[in-house]
């Protein structure tokens, strides 16, 4: 039994119909529309505080410096004051030191992954370190390697070392004794079951503890500014600012600080993301 | 399983006993031997150490012996230096964790229960805490002075950022079964809160504590290294000033001790709170 098939479902002409009473609404006006804004009432209220504040007296503005202030002060330091070169130090400082950190964390993970005896020797004595906060090595960092460059990088490095070496080792050491065994029955060489086995098995928690070590050594950066003055850094110029009452300053640099960390953070978010998509294939 | 049970008892006992003291003999024996091997580092580490500073290759302005540190933090502890230090430090941490309770129990439970209070608070919260302690320390210092208030607000600051995110996560996380549960049964609100919603975000809950007392400790001694003129990790600073490195490694020595005291303390509160979640399995 066949049934007559209409020529148009009235439905979906009605839908398809083009009327001009429904003409789309501009993109920014739906972007606008769509977006959540009650998180914004908060800060609008503390600005409108802060605002009134120091436009009606109720505080020292020696202290707290009138939003319009702020606001000058940061567009000042972008455009003429040594922003750009604060940042560049802090950077680079913070990545030199996230390599150098990194690469011992991973190198010390990888021993102590591989080989129970080096675990047996060294894990001990490491955890008993680890917990020495980390900022407590500061005096005697200062002592050994001055107030300088390398002083700042060896304790970025520091900061960078323990969350690598950590995953690196809990990653390797989580490898499915299977995977290791089929390598073998194929024949897998030294290096192959390396490149092919155990790092890609083990990458999801190197990755974490890279991810780590990224926000810990740009933490350490800013420490290392504050403690071990010398030179340019973003650290350098909030300590200055505070030194110099000019909170502008200060609250600029905070504002760098957190973006900048947000950065990092979203950074290796993605870049984990990349490096890890082949892992979803096979699921 | 069957087959297990009608075996003859005694008859698997008797013979048990012995492997079981072997067992435990070769239990033991594992453990002296990692225990030795744990030590062969630290040792050799001391043994360097002392040789370097006896026969000069490093000079004690440097490198203080470790017999002179060890005589240093014993004096530290009989002159009751180290206990008033401590003791101003632990306060501190203790001020700044109980506020941070306060605010982020607070503030999680109300991002965690209500769309409406996340959608006001959330954002502010996220932007505070993507700001690390260390970069609100000078603009607080300007605010409110480089007295006690400054110290608790960073610690606070430092520790309550992962409490409500660990509050949060764990009302949201509540499996909706068990609240319909509750809701067939006809709880009041009261047995909601006690027999639901406590147990059910404690696992998380104390995720966060713990973050947080931990947070609180590191930031407490970043803060007193930074501004501060009493407590331990002012006391190193006074002594990397006077160039008396054997009273900054002693500090060392006690902030890492701490540290454990804090991470044990946290381990074993953990067990003991979690015991019951344990039982079913």
């Amino acid at each position: 039994m066949t049934y007559p098939i209409p020529e148009t479902d009235p439905v979906l002409v009605r839908d398809e119909v083009p009327s001009d009473k429904h003409v789309q609404p501009p993109a920014l006006w739906r972007w606008l529309s769509q977006r959540d804004w009650r998180g914004f009432a908060l800060p609008l209220a503390v600005l409108a505080l802060w605002w009134a504040v120091t436009r009606f007296g109720l505080a020292n503005t020696q202290v707290l410096a009138p939003p319009e202030a702020v606001l000058v002060e940061g567009l000042h330091q972008i455009f003429n004051g040594g922003f750009v070169w604060d940042l560049l130090a802090s950077v680079s400082r913070d990545l030199a030191g996230f390599t150098l950190g990194g690469l011992a964390g991973f190198a010390l993970g990888t021993l102590l992954g591989t080989s129970r005896l080096a675990e047996l020797l060294v894990a001990p004595s490491f955890n008993a370190v680890k917990q020495i906060a980390l900022f407590a090595w500061i005096p005697m960092i200062s002592v050994w390697f001055g107030m300088g460059e390398p002083a700042k990088v060896v304790f970025i490095a520091l900061a960078a070392f323990y969350p690598v070496a950590i995953n690196t080792f809990e990653g390797i050491r989580s490898v499915n004794r299977d995977y290791a065994e089929v390598a073998r029955v194929y024949g897998f060489g030294r290096l192959q079951l390396w490149r092919r086995v155990i790092l890609p098995a083990a990458s999801p928690q190197i990755f974490t503890g890279l991810h780590l070590a990224l926000i810990y050594a740009w933490l350490a950066t800013i420490g290392a500014e504050y403690f071990l003055k010398s030179g340019y850094g973003v650290g350098n110029s909030m300590i200055d600012g505070r030194e110099h009452f000019n909170m502008g300053s200060v609250l600029f640099g905070l504002v760098v600080v957190g973006s900048i960390g947000a950065l990092l953070n979203q950074f290796a978010v993605r870049l984990e993301h990349r490096a890890l998509k082949w892992r979803n294939r096979a699921a | 399983m069957s087959l297990t049970e009608t075996l003859p008892v005694p008859a698997l006992a008797a013979p048990a006993a012995t492997p079981r003291l072997a067992q435990a003999l070769a239990g033991l024996r594992s453990r002296v031997w990692r225990g030795a091997l744990a030590l062969i580092l630290p040792l050799a580490v001391l043994a360097l150490w002392h040789a370097a500073t006896l026969n000069g290759w490093v000079a004690q302005q440097i490198l203080p012996a470790p017999a002179l540190v060890w005589t240093t933090l014993l004096d530290l502890w009989h002159s009751g230096e180290l206990w008033t230090n401590l003791a101003i430090s632990l306060t501190r941490v203790a001020w700044g964790f109980s506020a941070a309770l306060v605010i982020g129990l607070a503030l999680g439970v109300a991002m965690g229960l209500s769309k409406t209070a996340e959608a006001y608070l959330y954002p502010s919260f996220k932007a505070i805490s993507e700001v690390p302690v260390l970069g609100w320390i000078p603009l607080l210092i300007m605010l409110v002075g480089i007295g006690e208030a400054m110290k608790i607000l960073v610690i606070a600051k430092a520790a309550a950022v992962p409490i409500t995110i660990n509050t949060q996560q764990g009302i949201r996380n509540i499996p909706q079964p068990y609240l319909e549960v509750a809701r067939v049964y006809r709880f009041n609100p009261r047995q909601l809160w006690l027999k639901v919603i406590f147990p059910s975000t404690l696992p998380s809950l104390f995720n966060g504590f713990r973050y947080g007392l931990t947070n609180a400790w590191l930031s407490l001694v970043t803060v007193e290294l930074l501004a501060s003129s009493e407590g331990i990790g002012y006391q190193m600073v006074w002594g990397r000033q006077l160039f008396q490195l054997d009273v900054v490694m002693a500090c060392m020595l006690v902030i890492g001790l701490v540290g454990l005291a804090i991470d044990l303390f946290l381990q074993i509160t953990e067990t003991r709170l979690l015991r019951w979640r344990r039982a079913a399995f």
